[in-house]
């Protein structure tokens, strides 16, 4: 059982990477206009012609 | 117009480093392209550093640099491309709301981590203990979840903490209380179990209680957040300006940027930005907005207008005298002031329901703890029982049960077109049993229509619409309103003071006065109505304009008596303007000529007769009645300091949201009762099995979830189906921006 020892820190790490990038993303104000998100992939305006 | 400069710099902030920028809401936002399309648009202006759309909220931000151009070219630039905005500065109750929403969303996050995780080892420890799990793994695990969920509940759970305190000090338990305590009790108790190498620690519990109550909390917030937003965009979108004398010079200002002291010109068919004294000029002013009385005032020289009036026949020149010295405004904030003081505070059916419930429970807890001492049991076994007691009664059903309800309940609303402004205004909407209504702008559409419009030839009213599309006039506005196609004729001539005329093929139209039309012999006119007539190729007609009826106000006034509400009726305006449309009504009981206070009065003697009373209103008469009232209701055009008044706000020509709020309410209501019921139910089930000292954290884990699902898929009953049968397709259209342009 000596593999726990570094499996569930290595898991947790993993875990409070997500946590961390989700508030990230929060912050960084990604969850502020979702619906327009959604529009904006589908416009190809930044491809150069 | 176009030739008058168009001031909206006071709502371009400095951004640092020489920039400015500004939040605007943007009318006709539709669909992705307008996305692309406005912000290229914004871009093409030389100096914008920034400009994004926000299109959940249909609003957009730019930023540029300082004195490159002026704040109006924006609109100009919007209006290029088919769009209108107005600039407006985020309500601060806005903003508060969208910080805690964040809050509430991080510690979302926490909890959510914080549950997955420390589930993931209470799981191996379930499956282990049944099997061959060493007492050192099963401690590892133990101190592991410690490490992660004592911080995170430290973290998530403050929401609850705090309020949970602010509670206990002001001695009014609710329903956080028993919340903060099962969670605080679960982790204390897990941690000595831990520490004594016992099989069961509760972390999960506490973890999973915090989280589905943040779920419920954080979407009960985004709704009210969303519905905030959108009537902001609609407050913003009215784009209520003022002409504003800088010297010489008429400039074009937003309303907030006027202020005492300024002279301001108001245009005959404007409504009076600011309170003023008129200084010169002479009109006739309507009213109704303020006092519900839709007889014209005459004003001239030294004579007070309020802000909100509209300016009928002619231009005038305004003072403006600084807010609330206005004796009118003043008398009605004073006895707003009073009524809020004296209003009765409805208590939540939660806090009700937290009331009975927390000292039954620590009750309980407490009996469990003595009952298994006196049983011979030892201390700690006798402790350890009575938190299990606490903890499988946790509260989470009970406090999932009406936050899930109101989320679905005031989605349902916003479909049916209302927006709410506070938070408990849909179970005070399931208890009224009196409705009373304003007339004028409440019962009748806040414009003047004509009310004849079926006895004139449909052709000849769309001509005479069409023409008087061209004139400023408020009766032809009134007319112009009927017409199908919005489009002027070209060739319009207005002759001031006495009509429109202009030529349409070869035969020439004209809209105005009885001579002026050569009518020699026009119709007997009826009182309380205006009248403005129309020749066209030997053809006249003279068309009544007056306020008109709600389109369904009588259907609504009906099914809201079959539903057996008390209908009353409480005016400001005249007894003969009240009287016929509380006739075609079919209400008997009514009231004119009254002034603020009488309403509050008669109000109050409903309440005294142990009514709960619906005030529906919208001039600024009708405030202190809305605020006195036990809930209340007021149309999106209602004056400002009304809407702040009403519980909520409804959009749109139609009287029908008014009924959807009573009955989305009731039947919401009715939803939370059994919530509760089942909460009831499910802790009459758990508790014996607590008491027994049977329950281990599995089954502790098993009964929150299964009963907090059980309460939200019950909850989302509030959203099903239509409201009424007659409908129509109110439903499928959503509550879009254009309407700001109709209403």
């Amino acid at each position: 059982m000596n593999v726990l020892v570094y499996m569930v820190p290595i898991a947790l790490g993993l875990g409070l990477t997500g946590l961390f990038g989700f508030l990230w993303a929060l912050r960084s104000g990604q969850y502020s206009d979702v619906d327009g998100a959604a529009l904006r992939v589908l416009s190809d305006d930044d491809i150069e012609k | 117009m176009t030739a008058e400069a168009f001031d909206i710099s006071l709502y371009a902030k400095p951004a640092g480093d020489g920039l400015l920028d500004m939040e605007l809401a943007v009318d006709g936002i539709a669909c992705g392209a307008c996305i692309g399309k406005i912000e290229g648009a914004m871009k093409r202006l030389p100096g914008v550093t920034e400009a994004r759309v926000n299109y959940t909220n249909r609003r957009l931000h730019v930023a540029w640099s300082e004195g490159v151009f002026k704040p109006s070219q924006i609109l100009t630039a919007l209006e290029g491309i088919g769009y209108s905005g107005h600039p407006f500065v985020p309500l601060r109750a806005e903003q508060e709301e969208a910080a805690e929403a964040r809050r509430l969303t991080r510690c979302l996050a926490v909890a959510g981590f914080a549950a997955m995780n420390v589930m993931l080892m209470s799981v191996s420890v379930w499956s282990g203990n049944v099997t061959d799990i060493t007492p050192e793994t099963r401690d590892f695990f133990h101190w592991a979840s410690a490490l992660i969920a004592l911080p995170a509940a430290a973290y998530a759970g403050r929401p609850f903490f705090e309020s949970a305190w602010r509670g206990i000090r002001t001695r009014n338990l609710n329903m956080n209380v028993p919340i903060s305590l099962g969670v605080i009790l679960a982790l204390g108790m897990s941690v000595v179990e831990t520490a004594n190498h016992a099989e069961h620690a509760y972390y999960d519990s506490a973890l999973m209680l915090l989280f589905f109550l943040l779920c419920g909390r954080t979407l009960d917030h985004e709704m009210r957040r969303k519905t905030r937003a959108v009537a902001g965009n609609i407050a913003a979108l009215k784009g209520e300006t003022a002409h504003r004398f800088d010297g010489d010079e008429l400039v074009r200002v937003p309303v907030a940027a006027v202020r005492a002291g300024d002279r301001l010109l108001v245009k005959a068919g404007e409504r009076v930005p600011s309170d003023g004294m008129v200084q010169s000029g002479n009109s006739e002013v309507d009213e109704s907005v303020i006092t519900g009385e839709t007889a014209r005032r005459k004003v001239t020289a030294g004579a007070t207008v309020y802000a909100g009036s509209m300016n009928m026949i002619g231009s005038l020149t305004l003072l403006v005298t600084a807010g609330g010295t206005a004796t009118l405004v003043d008398e009605i904030e004073k006895l707003l002031e009073k009524a809020a003081g004296a209003k009765s505070q409805a208590m939540r059916l939660a806090d009700r329901a937290a009331r009975v419930y927390a000292p039954v429970v620590h009750l309980t807890a407490a009996l469990t703890c003595a009952g298994w001492l006196i049983a011979g049991a030892s201390v700690h076994d006798a402790i350890v029982t009575a938190i299990a007691v606490l903890i499988i009664t946790c509260p989470c059903a009970l406090a999932l049960a009406i936050p899930a309800v109101q989320v679905v309940a005031s989605g349902a609303l916003f479909r049916a077109r209302l927006i709410l402004n506070s938070g408990d205004a849909i179970e005070r909407l399931a208890e009224a049993d009196t409705v009373v209504f304003d007339k004028t702008g409440t019962l009748t559409l806040p414009e003047p229509r004509v009310v004849n419009a079926a006895e004139v030839e449909p052709a000849l009213l769309e001509t005479a619409a069409r023409v008087a599309l061209s004139s400023h006039h408020p009766l032809a506005v009134a007319l112009s309103r009927e017409a199908s196609q919005r489009r002027p004729f070209d060739a319009a001539i207005e002759e001031p003071g006495a009509g429109v005329r202009c030529l349409i093929g070869t035969s020439e139209a004209r809209l105005g006065g009885a001579t002026f039309c050569g009518i020699v012999d026009p119709p007997k006119q009826e009182p309380g109505l205006s009248y403005i007539y129309f020749s066209h190729e030997g053809r006249s007609a003279a068309f009544a304009i007056s306020q008109r009826l709600r389109s369904d106000a009588v259907d609504v006034v009906q099914s809201l008596k079959a539903l057996g509400f008390d209908i009353h009726i409480l005016s400001g305006d005249r007894n003969d303007a009240v009287a016929p449309v509380a006739r075609a009504l079919g209400v008997t009981a009514w009231g004119a000529e009254l002034k603020p206070a009488d309403k509050i009065t008669l109000i109050e003697d409903l309440k005294a007769q142990g009514r709960r009373v619906l005030m529906v209103g919208d001039g600024l008469n009708d405030a202190p009645a809305l605020a006195s009232a036990y809930v209340s209701l007021s149309p999106i055009d209602a004056a400002d300091v009304t809407q702040a008044q009403a519980d909520a706000v409804f959009l749109g020509e139609k009287l029908a949201p008014v009924l959807d709020a009573i009955v989305i309410s009731r039947r919401a209501r009715r939803l939370m009762k059994e919530n509760l019921w089942l909460a009831v139910i499910y802790n009459a089930i758990a508790v014996p099995v607590a008491i027994a000292g049977l329950v281990t954290p599995l089954i502790a884990a098993l009964a929150m979830s299964g009963s907090s699902l059980l309460v939200t898929l019950n909850a989302l009953r509030a959203y099903r189906g239509r409201v009424i049968p007659k409908s129509g397709n109110r439903f499928s259209d959503k509550i879009t921006r254009n309407e700001v342009s109709q209403s």
